[in-house]
């Protein structure tokens, strides 16, 4: 009997212990789990969605019972299946008083519904309701659905409340009423473009989390326009200077750095701030050396910062001390072993030679191994580096390379772009017209579905015109050069609509021009066409007008037109056609086959395709027969804009506007006694802190930063002055040691100055490498002649001074006479022939196997580096700014780690259960994270995680043997 | 931004999805089908990075399980790397030395995990505490609820007792 009791209550408990889900949740997940297939685990889950369907309609559904079914719609939803019946019972769970209940629907809708969905007007008033609710749980539950859910119409209804709530004591509520109007900024600009003065605000916050938070909307509102931030610069520096000095506490450091998601973003910013603006960059250079000189690049999160650096550096006014340092860590990125470095550093590599494209020329090899890898994404990322660096001088090396790697993918999308990087460069920094028609062909033979219509339109009007110079030798040379490759091309058996169009227009206009090949063979060729397999009617009308106008050439020369059988069948076939385009040229076609020549000359003369046609658009031949109307009593035309009835289109849209404003949504409720709608009027509805409501005149703002501006100097930064600025007062306290002043700053001159941060160090980093690299150059015979071929011919060609012309979205006619002197160029131009090019007008850095002429153009570019480190020692103001707020770091930073002895107290122990991802915290951490016992992979952990799992009857499938190892083991 | 964060095994099973961005069901099967093709095929040593269709993808693999975001092209991909392993060591910490089959099992807590790291795609809290603190919360005030729940079932085992009792 005992017995009996003591098993009915373990029943029972089991329902809601041990993993807190009913046993036919913890079945259904157990089923799928062993599903051997997709069509299986598609089954199982429609069995299950069609019961719940069933249950969930049930009347007097128990609570709990309904969270169960709610989270099995989760599951199934989850697993792409359709669970819309249940979303109504998700919204009618957020009505619960219950806490648990109340997140379970609303995590439930914001899974479930999109923003546009018909039942969020149902949510809303339950929202606006949690939104006043005493407990900060509800409150922070709806401000997360409120970040989902909240469309354009719906702000109004809950905007007033979110900004009640930055001001809430909790700080996770504060932080995500940030969050939720940078939401509402994304989705409506318009409708909180009065409440940016709280973003401001809430950058002051004394709670670092809400001031990270706060710098999502502020790298938003920046982005949009820079202009009206400006003012900030100061501050931005000042925080980020903080948090590199590891002022935040610290819970806010992620393995040994401080706060680096917040320097990531304040980075991010100030890019954006310092982009072509030599006074804000000015502020930043201090703190973005200081960041460079404490990176660290053990950990992945420190070259995350240090990438970012990296970034802001290039983007910001350039200073040449920072780019030694970018090209620096840079060039550390790409010796890496890793793929993930390499791949930053090939982007940042993008970055710098925007700047000075000399960059490059260091790290020669390491980009062809990259470009050479089998990481596609890898490869995809230094092609994207060959593009930005493209000049005329390499331009077929790159080019034939991207062509070569765009025939072998797949990926359509990435095609697309990769085509039309192409032609943009083919266009524009084509050696000759030669090589710009064979390119062209080979991307639309590869690629010709997925290019701009455009492109074709640009090659055709190319090779119609030639290039606007007048050897007309050269012209036809050019055409009869592009028909011969045409006709080959031809004998493909697949070739792009596009692509045929193009052929077919220009066989049509230059296919018989010289003579070669006749009338007949031509207009076969075209017949052919239209029988090819993807053939569509566009080009079925190229091939017909083609061959309407060989013929009548043919006719115009006084030859005699024989018609083809072939042909004969086309025009019976089209002149039949469902497209009455394609009807009107077969019977044009016919009725022009008897005409006389010189009609026919007449209506199609010989290449004239270029010629203008004169478009009289004010329609001056008709003025005789206007006046003659008015004359016999006619009234004058009265141009559009002065009729009456439509007086003024745009009055008439705000009015429309006004109009539909005023029939929006109400949100607020009835029984409220306020009289103005909350939309309207938001300051007035809710009248608790209006302070935070009203928003803060920009009048105020501007006079806080004149008074910053009136201090003394930025340089000398002593962070009390930051304070003062920032009007960081509250955040100075908590973040900073109490016993810190700013005195203690200058105090610390020690003999770490010169170790650390001394010119002379700078000075021997930066030719220290540089050594190596040479050494490393001299013992690498085994690079392989061909890549140090590649190696020349894209990077050898930089001394061109050649820079990428602006816009022009058409290949501009240049470079013809060259064109003339070989007519007869290679079909395809291979790497060593440009490279032949390239040698003779630019010194080859790798060409080790020749000794004589190299060896002293080794010298050279390094020599110009030296130049570069060269003016570094001599003493500026801005070295010496740099050099004293470095003198401050090494003493505050044995302040923080002498305040914590048990340094990495939380983190240390992660360390080791996480500790093969990094192997350098593992050594550091392994000492302090030996004595915790909180937790960590132990054998009791996973054994009664396994009898729990036996217990619901759990077990590791076959085909799944990892399924129960720890996820960081 | 991110625009959503996925879960995938190693046998192309999902165990977690978010979305940040407006997809319809549809294209996220598409979506999720097309990546698990990409990133389950990739080897050990490469990026941990795919460009698709003009975003980002970052992935990271721990024991069987992928955990990919993506992102917009000019976001920084280290970074996103260490919000996943951020969001890792979080689950890591609630779930005491986690494992896909806790997340399989309670992937509703996953999530609420997750909604107080990221919201609307940025990452809203970097501080581990500060996030323990909030789902402790939580947690409390839920077990007080079930605590009744479990009273309830508790009376109920009694009434099942004396039934079996009387039919005895």
């Amino acid at each position: 009997m005992e017995q009996l009791k003591t098993i009915g209550r373990e029943l029972a408990i089991g329902s809601h212990g041990g993993w807190g889900q009913s046993k036919e949740f913890l079945d259904l997940v157990k089923s799928i789990g062993e599903a051997r297939s997709k069509a299986e685990e598609d089954r199982i889950i429609l069995r299950e969605v069609e019961s719940l369907r069933r249950r969930i309609a049930e009347p007097d559904v128990p609570r709990r019972k309904m969270k169960d079914y709610i989270i099995r719609l989760v599951y199934a939803e989850m697993l792409g299946h359709d669970a819309s019946f249940g979303y109504i019972h998700a919204v009618k769970m957020t009505h619960h008083d219950a806490l648990p209940l109340k997140r379970t629907g609303y995590l439930a809708v914001t899974l479930f519904l999109s923003e546009d969905h018909d039942l969020i007007i149902l949510i809303v008033n339950t929202i606006q309701k949690d939104l006043r609710s005493d407990n900060y749980l509800v409150v922070c539950a709806a401000l997360a659905a409120v970040c989902k859910l909240i469309n354009e119409e719906t702000i109004p209804a809950v905007l007033p409340q979110v900004v009640d709530l930055l001001a809430h004591p909790k700080e996770a509520v504060r932080k995500k009423a940030v969050m939720a109007l940078h939401r509402f900024y994304q989705r409506s600009p318009a409708s909180v473009s009065h409440l940016v003065s709280n973003f401001r605000k809430r950058l002051c916050d004394s709670d670092p989390g809400v001031m990270g938070a706060t710098l999502c909307p502020l790298f938003d509102l920046i982005s949009a326009d820079g202009n009206s931030y400006k003012d900030l610069v100061i501050s931005f520096v000042g925080i980020l200077k903080q948090v590199a000095e590891r002022r935040l506490p610290k819970t806010y450091d992620y393995h040994q750095m401080a706060a680096p998601f917040i320097q990531i973003k304040l980075l991010k910013i100030l890019a954006l701030l310092g982009s072509g603006d030599k006074q804000a960059s000015g502020h930043m250079y201090n703190v973005l050396g200081d960041i460079f000189r404490k990176s660290e690049q053990s950990s992945n999160i420190g070259n995350a910062v240090l990438y970012e650096t990296i970034c802001c550096v290039s983007s910001i006014y350039p200073n040449a001390k920072l780019l030694e340092a970018a090209a620096e860590a840079t060039s550390k990125f790409l010796k890496s072993d890793s793929h993930n470095l390499k791949y930053m550093g090939v982007d940042a590599l993008g970055r710098l030679i925007r700047i000075n494209p000399d960059t490059a020329e260091e790290h020669q090899l390491a980009v062809i191994d990259c470009l050479e890898d089998p990481d596609d994404t890898l490869k995809r990322k230094t092609f994207e580096l060959l593009y930005k660096m493209t000049k005329s001088t390499n331009v077929e090396v790159i080019v034939n390379r991207m062509i070569e790697y765009m025939i072998n993918i797949s990926d359509n999308h990435y095609k697309t772009e990769i085509a039309s990087r192409c032609v943009e460069l083919a266009e524009q920094f084509a050696p000759t017209n030669e090589w710009f028609i064979q390119t062209m062909n080979k991307v639309f033979e590869h690629a010709g579905d997925l290019v701009n219509v455009r492109v074709a339109h640009n090659l055709m009007r190319l090779i119609a015109e030639g290039f606007g110079e007048d050897d007309e030798g050269a012209e036809s040379q050019l055409r009869s050069s592009a028909v011969d490759s045409y006709l080959r091309i031809l004998r493909e058996p697949k070739l792009p609509s596009l692509f045929l169009q193009v052929i077919c227009w220009v066989l049509g206009e230059y296919g018989t021009a010289d003579g070669k090949y006749s009338a007949a063979y031509i207009i076969g060729k075209l017949c052919d066409v239209t029988e090819a397999l993807l053939c569509d009617d566009t080009v079925k009308a190229y091939a017909i007008s083609a061959i309407m106008k060989i013929c009548a050439f043919e006719i115009a020369e006084g030859r005699k037109v024989e018609m083809l059988p072939e042909c004969q069948s086309l025009i019976d076939e089209l002149s039949t056609s469902h497209s009455t385009d394609l009807q009107q040229r077969a019977y044009e076609l016919q009725a022009f086959l008897c005409l006389e020549s010189q009609a026919v000359e007449r209506v199609m003369p010989l290449d004239a395709s270029c010629e203008d046609i004169e478009i009289d658009k004010n329609l001056t031949f008709l003025k005789d027969f206007v006046q003659q109307s008015i004359e016999n009593g006619a009234r004058p035309y009265i141009p559009e804009s002065e009729r009456s009835g439509m007086s003024n289109v745009s009055n008439f849209k705000s009015q429309y506007q006004h109009e539909a404003s005023s029939h929006m949504l109400r949100f607020e409720a009835y029984e409220l006694p306020r009289p103005s709608p909350a939309h309207v009027i938001p300051q007035v509805s809710v009248p608790t802190p209006i302070a935070d409501l009203v928003p803060v005149p920009e009048t105020t703002y501007n006079s806080k930063t004149s008074q910053a501006s009136k201090l003394p100097s930025v340089t000398d930064a002593s962070s009390a002055a930051h304070g003062l600025k920032l009007h960081l007062d509250g955040v100075q306290r908590r973040w900073g040691r109490p016993t810190y002043s700013s005195s203690s700053g200058p105090s610390s001159t020690t003999s770490t100055e010169k170790t650390t941060n001394g010119v002379t160090h700078i000075d021997g980093v930066s030719s220290q490498p540089r050594d190596k690299l040479n050494e490393s150059r001299r013992q690498q015979p085994e690079v392989s002649a061909e890549k140090q071929k590649l190696a020349a011919s894209l990077f050898g060609g930089s001394a061109g001074k050649t820079e990428k012309k602006a816009t022009s979205t058409q290949r501009a006619p240049k470079g013809n006479t060259r064109n003339a002197e070989r007519p007869g160029a290679t079909r395809s131009v291979s790497p060593e022939t440009s490279k032949e090019k390239a040698a003779p007008s630019v010194p080859d850095l790798l060409d080790l196997g020749e000794p004589n002429p190299t060896s002293t153009t080794i010298v050279d570019p390094f020599k110009q580096l030296e130049g570069l480190v060269g003016p570094t020692p001599v003493p500026s103001p801005l070295d010496n700014s740099v050099k004293t707020s470095g003198l401050e770091t090494p003493d505050l930073m044995a302040a923080v780690y002498t305040d914590l002895p048990p340094s990495g107290s939380s983190s240390g122990s992660l360390g080791s259960t996480i500790g093969d991802m990094y192997s350098a915290d593992k050594t550091s951490n392994t000492a302090t994270s030996a004595p915790s016992i909180k937790k960590g992979p132990f054998p009791q952990d996973s054994l009664r995680k396994d009898a729990r799992a036996r217990q619901v009857g759990v077990t590791p499938t076959g085909n799944n043997p990892n399924l129960f190892k720890d996820l960081l083991g | 931004m991110i625009h959503f964060v996925i879960l995938i095994s190693r046998q192309g099973k999902v165990r977690l999805t978010k979305w940040y961005s407006p997809y319809q069901q549809k294209e996220r099967s598409t979506v999720i089908r097309e990546l698990s093709g990409l990133i389950l095929t990739r080897g050990p040593k490469l990026c941990n990075f795919v460009e698709w269709k003009g975003y980002k993808v970052v992935y990271r693999r721990y024991a069987s399980l992928y955990f990919c975001m993506c992102i917009d092209p000019d976001d920084n991909e280290l970074e996103v790397l260490e919000i996943i392993h951020h969001f890792v060591e979080i689950l890591d910490r609630y779930f005491g030395s986690v494992c896909e089959l806790d997340l399989i099992f309670n992937f509703h807590k996953a999530y609420y995990i997750l909604d107080e790291i990221l919201i609307a795609g940025e990452l809203q809290e970097s501080s581990k505490k500060a996030v323990a603190r909030v789902i402790a919360a939580q947690k409390t005030s839920t077990n007080l609820a079930k605590d009744s729940l479990v009273e309830n079932a508790k009376e109920e085992t009694g009434s099942i007792s004396n039934m079996i009792s009387q039919a005895i």
